[in-house]
């Protein structure tokens, strides 16, 4: 049986979570999984195995950037895939992201497509196949 | 021991018994290919000495030259209608993409907008799309006092909400979109300007006015408005229109329900 990928989307605004998976639903053989913020985020991500991460920046309870550096902090999670996608569109911002451990950095308003294929590439996904 | 070297031996002569069998069989064809090569030399020979028979064989040869290079062109020709299909497939294939973004994201907006008919819950979906779908880092979201004709600022992001100055209905970029029900543009300006935004969105339900969007910053990263932008203002007067009202009606409605529930308990106490 074929293995599935397994995303986790952790965005505090429903209507961005809601597109994201729009978009992500376009990839086969993919399970999508929801958190409302960076705390939340963390619990999934430490209880679970993910193949990519969408983080946004600017969340309550623990912001996006702080979420980053707790994931690459631990030793399983360090080569996990992280996408940030913000409204911060400063090239200090991106600069920082990707310093902290992302991998992509995408500003909002996003097109799906581009979402898409940043997923695939990170999923080492051929566009053909999904 | 010595049945070893009786089977030894058989090998031995098998071996040999194969590599006789193998020249024969080269021999043979090199016979025929010798037949073979005198045949042509003569067919060439008798070619050069005939003229007839020599422009007979030239042109076969033209002939078929002629055929492979027809064959040739119409290959290439057939390559070309491909390249050029296989463009306007990826053309095409470019604009659905496109297209499909556009109607995820308004199907995704006017989802959202109708998922509630809680008013401050209708103001932060309306907040969340401009800033999301749209890009934008400061805006207000004005409802107009029927009475009055004035635009109350009633929610806003990058700016305080108290910040944001009342509209007179028919005055000015807000004003004025809402009289004429069409979402109007300005010229960026340098620096952000509270009484003049970029762009205003006449939010209205049929021919009512109820307040109107005002965008006065976009995010750094945001250029310019895209086709899809103008889209989802279309869709924001209509719909984030629609909800704002019905969310207003139905709280409207709560309340009378509560006054009369007091007034049935007062009674039948």
């Amino acid at each position: 049986m074929e293995r599935r990928n397994r995303i986790l989307i952790v965005e505090d605004s429903p209507t961005m979570r809601q597109l994201l998976i729009f978009a992500l639903k376009r990839l086969r053989n993919t399970d999508i999984i929801e958190a409302q913020d960076g705390m939340d985020g963390l619990r999934k991500v430490t209880a679970d195995d993910y193949d990519l991460v969408l983080v946004d920046i600017n969340m309550p309870v623990m912001d996006g950037l702080k979420l980053i550096s707790l994931i690459r902090g631990e030793e399983r999670l360090e080569e996990m895939p992280i996408v940030v996608i913000t409204t911060e569109g400063a090239n200090e911002d991106r600069a920082r992201a990707l310093a902290l451990g992302a991998n992509e950095y995408l500003t909002k308003p996003i097109q799906a497509n581009k979402v898409l294929q940043v997923a695939r590439g990170l999923l080492k996904i051929e566009s053909r196949s999904t | 021991m010595s049945n070893d070297v009786f089977e030894r031996a058989d090998e031995v002569l098998g071996l040999f018994r194969r590599g006789a069998e193998f020249t024969r069989e080269l021999l043979e064809e090199n016979k025929v290919l010798r037949q073979r090569l005198a045949r042509v030399e003569s067919h060439q020979q008798d070619a050069a000495q005939d003229n007839g028979e020599w422009d007979k064989l030239r042109s076969q040869l033209l002939e078929r030259i002629q055929g492979l290079e027809c064959e040739h062109q119409d290959a290439i020709e057939r390559v070309a209608v491909l390249e050029d299909e296989n463009m306007q497939f990826a053309g095409r294939y470019l604009e659905i993409e496109e297209e499909n973004n556009a109607l995820a994201n308004l199907y995704v907006a006017s989802f959202q907008l109708h998922s509630t008919l809680d008013l401050s819950e209708v103001f932060r979906i309306v907040i969340e799309i401009v800033i999301n779908l749209i890009g934008a880092e400061v805006f207000a979201v004005y409802a107009l006092d029927e009475k009055s004709g004035v635009f109350e600022p009633v929610a806003s992001e990058g700016v305080k909400l108290s910040n944001v100055p009342t509209v007179q209905l028919g005055q000015g970029l807000i004003g004025g979109s809402v009289t004429e029900r069409e979402t109007a543009f300005a010229d960026p300006g340098s620096q952000t300007d509270l009484s003049r935004p970029l762009v205003s969105i006449p939010l209205c339900v049929d021919d009512r006015a109820i307040g109107a969007i005002a965008i006065f910053k976009l995010l750094t990263q945001k250029k310019e408005f895209s086709p899809l932008d103008h889209e989802l203002f279309t869709l924001l007067a209509g719909h984030a229109a629609t909800a704002i009202f019905a969310a207003q009606l139905y709280s409207q409605s709560e309340r009378k329900l509560n006054t009369i529930q007091g007034f049935i308990d007062l009674l039948t106490k």
